[in-house]
């Protein structure tokens, strides 16, 4: 059991991680990456029963993650690697040329703790249902974890299976749902805005959990053991999670403008002045 | 011409029926999912027998090719069961994406391909399916020609580990392989040994082939007729041996021409061997309603046409 301290410890260095390893190539996703940063700390190095010193794909007995929104490379790149699935060293290929780290997650290079390429939105809820219903048939009570960003919400595919999951009682799936407001062309009230998704997925059938912080550490823990509580009783569980896009770097703070755009040499040191070293740079 | 003969019509469909029983009794990894068509994709025994193991999706085939790519990762061996047209262009993302680069053990079954779905018109008869999948790094292939070899496919794709897209149909046509003929992936079966054209069919076109090579017979023309059962990977030497043999070649397929069997077949002649080819296949065009057989003689998928096309390339050898 990582204390809330250690797991703190652990966020400015996986922030770090992810505005050095986008802008040694000039290109990546920091924003959502950045906002995400305290879920994926927490979801690694606390809630996830794996075992990253020996990946296996098929993953019996233990919790297994799907990346929806596989944009968010970078920090899913950061605590596999920190959380012992392949060397830090190898952060340094991030979507260089013959990398296992591409642009997007992808099993097609076979980097370990990575189970279905994603990308192209709205596809990792309906694996993630796959997999749990695998986990049935084999008798497995390890449990199945989605993130998902909220303008993925759009992609048809996701009410698809947001609809088969409660029809059909997935109830050892914990599906997040990253609330960060933004998306490519703007804020998604902007763009297309989804009125309460709340109420949506309440309606077709999930048991719906809120999360106000999702950039404070012992928040998330506490959401992601009351969702894993909800498990086993016939419903898939929803955590409806507000983050704020480019959390940690004030200069991203808020904006969709950092979607999808490397900070340049200076942003860079400023960023890095806002995330302390805790536990060495890669 | 060798003779073949049948005692009855069957649908290729029951024949994937029938294999995917079979599965379901053999083989405890192996599940199926359909998108509300288990009646016309024949996977009700299945479905009764191993109620555990079949997911019915409804009418949401890009949720189901996810779905059915999740299950791999817990050692499944997924089966997914809708028409062709929306086993492929409705969904080509998800299985690009989640199966084709994820590299998934996933069995894309798809039936009603072709004109031969009949009257409920073009909107359902999807004549580029083979193309599309064909296209996907990886993926294999298959496109079997009566009952009794679609149930040995069916059976067969279980042992391959790898996305698979086997193709059937809907109307009942000559059952003629025989029962026990072993099924093999990328191997071409030469149906009769000729020396004055090479005749390359799949699917419904095989039957079509051979009564086409009944006729060239009478003629005096004696065709090689192969039945090339696996679209990707081709039987390239099966291929260049009989063209070697016979210098001229025709293709037949329910199919585009763009993106079929004779595109294949002709990319690799181009590049190894180049021989004059006529191709019986759909010429950039729709379907439209009508029965089956009144669709295969307007759009010139009949053996006459296969026969003007051996008359014609014949004329063309060097």
């Amino acid at each position: 059991m990582a204390s809330i301290a250690e797991l703190e410890k652990i966020v400015p260095q996986v922030r770090r991680d992810i505005v050095r390893m986008i802008h040694a190539v000039n290109s990546g996703h920091p924003g959502a990456s950045l906002g995400c940063t305290e879920y994926f700390v927490s979801l690694y190095f606390e809630v996830l029963k794996h075992n990253a010193a020996k990946f296996s794909m098929n993953g019996n007995g233990e919790d297994l993650f799907f990346l929806s929104n596989g944009h968010l490379s970078s920090v899913f790149y950061s605590v596999l690697a920190r959380s012992g699935y392949f060397p830090i060293k190898e952060i340094t290929t991030f979507r260089k040329l013959n990398s296992r780290l591409q642009g997007h997650p992808t099993t097609h290079e076979g980097l370990p703790g990575v189970r279905i390429a994603s990308g192209s939105l709205g596809q990792g809820l309906s694996v993630g249902i796959g997999a749990a219903l695998a986990k049935k048939l084999n008798n497995d009570n390890q449990l199945v974890y989605t993130l998902h960003g909220d303008g993925e919400l759009q992609e048809g595919q996701v009410w698809e299976a947001a609809m088969y999951a409660s029809a059909k009682k997935v109830d050892n799936l914990i599906a997040t749902v990253d609330m960060n407001g933004q998306q490519i062309d703007g804020s998604t009230d902007q763009v297309l805005p989804m009125g309460s998704l709340k109420a949506k997925f309440e309606a077709f059938g999930w048991d719906v959990l809120d999360l106000e912080k999702g950039n404070d550490i012992t928040s998330v823990l506490s959401v992601l053991k009351t969702a894993k509580e909800h498990t086993g009783k016939g419903k898939p569980v929803m955590i409806l999670m507000k983050t704020e896009m480019g959390h940690g770097v004030d200069f991203m703070m808020g904006s969709h403008k950092w979607h999808g755009v490397s900070p340049n040499d200076e942003q860079l040191a400023q960023a890095l002045k806002q995330n302390v070293e805790t536990l060495g740079d890669y | 011409m060798k003779k073949y003969t049948y005692t009855e019509k069957k649908d290729t469909r029951s024949g994937f029926g029938a294999g995917l029983s079979e599965l379901g009794k053999s083989n405890p990894n192996v599940v199926a999912l359909c998108a509300d068509l288990t009646g016309s994709l024949k996977m009700d025994a299945f479905a009764k027998d191993h109620p555990e193991r079949f997911f019915q999706v409804g009418i949401a085939e890009a949720n189901m090719i996810g779905i059915a790519a999740g299950l791999t990762i817990g050692g499944k061996i997924p089966f997914t069961g809708t028409f062709a047209n929306f086993s492929t262009g409705r969904v080509y993302d998800q299985i690009r994406q989640s199966v084709a680069y994820s590299g998934k053990n996933v069995k894309i079954c798809a039936s009603h391909a072709g004109l031969t779905l009949g009257e409920d018109g073009a909107t359902h008869q999807i004549l580029e399916d083979l193309g599309l999948m064909k296209m996907l790094p990886g993926m294999v292939v298959i496109n079997p020609c009566d009952y009794n070899q679609t149930k040995a496919a069916t059976i067969a794709i279980a042992n391959y580990e790898g996305p698979v897209y086997l193709r059937f149909g809907r109307p009942s046509v000559p059952n003629f392989t025989p029962a026990d003929q072993k099924f093999e992936i990328g191997k071409a079966v030469i149906l009769n040994e000729g020396v004055d054209v090479s005749i390359f069919a799949t699917g419904h076109l095989v039957w079509k082939a051979i009564e086409a090579g009944e006729q060239l017979a009478a003629m005096g023309i004696n065709a090689e007729i192969i039945n090339i059962h696996t679209i990707k990977p081709l039987d390239n030497s099966a291929v260049i041996t009989s063209a070697k043999k016979t210098r001229c070649v025709v293709t037949a397929e329910e199919h585009q021409m763009n993106g079929g069997l004779g595109d294949s077949i002709a990319q690799l002649l181009a590049r190894e061997l180049p021989t004059p080819i006529e191709m019986v296949a759909v010429h950039d065009s729709f379907g439209e309603s009508g029965t089956p057989d009144q669709l295969m003689v307007k759009y010139g998928l009949d053996a006459v046409n296969i026969v003007e096309a051996v008359k014609k390339v014949i004329t063309r050898k060097g």
